[in-house]
């Protein structure tokens, strides 16, 4: 049987965490999962809602050390839940914080100062082929997917993003403003510090005087995972930061003029990591040195007329891509935007087919069309706005009437009132109709 | 925390700070219609994580402090339009 250790590139004596109250060692870390090993109710799966890094990492680790796969949904919400634990009747919902699981088993991270981490002398090891993980995309019916990833996949990925920031020949430490049990920051805070000899910061900085304080508590170098729009914030507020040595991006588009600014600003390079839930990481591009990307080592991609696959190195099966892609010779590739249907906000996806029957479903909208504008906002986040033909309905009662069905994220900013949507003679709505209607009822707002 | 303020140093502030969520977020609203009371997630306005960012954005422009989320208060600093209020009266610097 081909196993993979728990953790390659550190060994029992080298820093894996940082924590407020310092660093926590491997054989720090492999104790303190061996403990809560032992103390996890029976089963196979687990919701690990962890907010602390460190303890969703020495959670994701017991349940690997004791045969648990570790369950990552995209959203919380009740129906999430409901859903998680109808496909999973077993699953135990491990929290350190005031989550709600709602009718799931709760099980408390507990205290570990019982560990003893001079009784590890090994690193585990664990079957390549186990599924490790499941992580969830919501899917454009709203209704969660689970994508499996087997360990050895996942050992894979975090060794080739290792390899394609060129953290193999020196180590950072890891500061991610996006939560651990995300596709990004999963491979970006967690695998990458287990596979690519990094340790990372247990916390999840939001405000940008949060992020300075969290570099400013790790030693250099410093890796800054984090989005657009932390980043844009974050240059935006002007306070000062510490040293940064490596800046990584994802979950949406880079402006090139953010990514120099955000250079020029800390005088780090930039990364930016493409990838998906289902695929994981796929490629990485440092944004100011042009648009192509570069594929991280093993992935490769086949096009066909109408679909990009990707298939091989740490990819599980072959995955279809929702974006269009020119290939270019050398392992590398342009982008040109999502498949026009498909929204992401701040790494939140839907599909406007989706959004677009949630309204027509509102008592009172006649007709009805969410659109997303081509101009990039100045903070890195596009909102969606919806024209709405609703003559007995105002701005607040339809947004009242939207907020139960569809998430805060994608409630459009603001509605537009119209007398009628531009439909053409077969009742379709092009999307340069829609252009053009934005462009006038927002000239007219005087924006 | 704010209690310490005279409510009047409040409500004189809540005009100014609505109109500053309002222009941040590109509400659809005219400022005095927020309700200084009504939660300003979920069932009132409906803010998310990312409108959080930006109105912390613009307060740390117009008042000159930082919010941090290891402040123990954060929940209740984000309770209302009142509540945010409060706190900016208890913390600006200009």
């Amino acid at each position: 049987m081909n196993t993979l250790p728990l953790i390659t590139g550190l060994g029992l004596d080298d820093i894996v965490a940082w924590r407020p109250d310092g660093p926590r060692r491997v054989r720090d870390f492999l104790a303190d999962a061996e403990a809560l090993a032992a103390r996890l109710p029976a089963g196979t799966t687990l919701l690990n809602m962890c907010h602390d890094r460190y303890h969703f990492a020495v959670g994701f680790a017991a349940g690997l050390i004791s045969g648990k796969v570790s369950l990552q949904p995209a959203s919380q919400s009740a129906e999430t839940l409901a859903r998680i634990r109808a496909d999973f009747p077993d699953v135990v919902c491990l929290c350190d914080g005031d989550f709600d699981p709602l009718d799931l088993p709760r099980c408390d991270f507990p205290a570990l100062s019982t560990a003893d981490p001079h009784k590890v002398t090994d690193i585990p090891r664990i079957p390549a082929d186990r599924v490790a993980a499941i992580l969830f995309t919501s899917g454009s019916t709203g209704l969660p997917q689970p994508h499996r990833k087997t360990w050895g996949r996942l050992v894979a990925n975090g060794r080739a993003e290792a390899a394609a920031l060129g953290l193999e020949r020196t180590p950072h430490t890891l500061v991610g403003t996006v939560p651990v049990q995300h596709s990004y920051g999963f491979e970006s805070t967690f695998l990458l510090a287990l596979h690519g000899g990094c340790a990372f910061w247990s916390g999840k900085p939001f405000y940008p005087q949060d992020i300075a304080a969290a570099l400013d508590a790790v030693p250099r170098p410093r890796l800054l995972v984090t989005t657009p729009f932390h980043l844009s914030t974050l240059l935006s507020s002007g306070i000062d930061l510490p040293a940064i040595d490596q800046l990584l991006s994802a979950t949406a588009p880079l402006s090139a003029a953010l990514a120099a600014e955000a250079e020029a600003h800390t005088g780090a390079p930039l990364h930016e990591i493409y990838g998906s839930t289902e695929s994981g990481q796929l490629a990485s591009r440092r944004t100011t040195d042009g648009a192509a990307w570069t594929l991280l080592p093993g992935v490769r991609l086949e096009q066909d007329a109408n679909t990009t696959t990707a298939c091989d190195g740490h990819v599980e099966g072959r995955v279809a891509l929702s974006d269009v892609i020119e290939l270019l010779p050398d392992r590398r590739f342009l982008l040109h935007g999502r498949h026009a249907d498909l929204i992401n906000i701040a790494g939140k996806r839907t599909s406007l087919a989706y959004l677009n029957h949630q309204i027509a479903a509102v008592p009172g909208v006649v007709d009805a069309a969410f659109f997303l504008p081509d101009e990039e906002a100045a903070g890195g986040v596009t909102r969606l706005t919806a024209f709405v033909v609703a003559p007995t309905l105002d701005s607040r009662q339809l947004l009242a009437a939207l907020r139960p069905r569809i998430d805060a994220l994608f409630l459009p900013r603001p509605p537009i009132f119209v007398d009628a949507l531009p439909r053409n003679g077969t009742g379709k709505l092009p999307r340069s109709a829609l252009q053009a209607l934005y462009a006038e009822k927002t000239r007219h707002a005087g924006r | 925390m704010p209690e310490a303020l005279p409510p009047q140093t409040v409500d004189a502030l809540l005009p100014e700070v609505a109109a500053l969520i309002v222009e941040s977020l590109n509400l659809e609203m005219a400022p005095e219609e927020i309700d200084p009371d009504a939660p300003l997630f979920g069932e009132g306005l409906g803010l998310d994580s990312i409108d959080v960012l930006e109105i912390a954005l613009v307060i740390s422009k117009h008042y000159g402090f930082q919010l941090r989320s290891d402040n123990a208060d954060n929940v209740r600093i984000f309770a209302s339009l009142r509540a945010l209020t409060a706190y900016i009266a208890s913390q600006r610097t200009k």
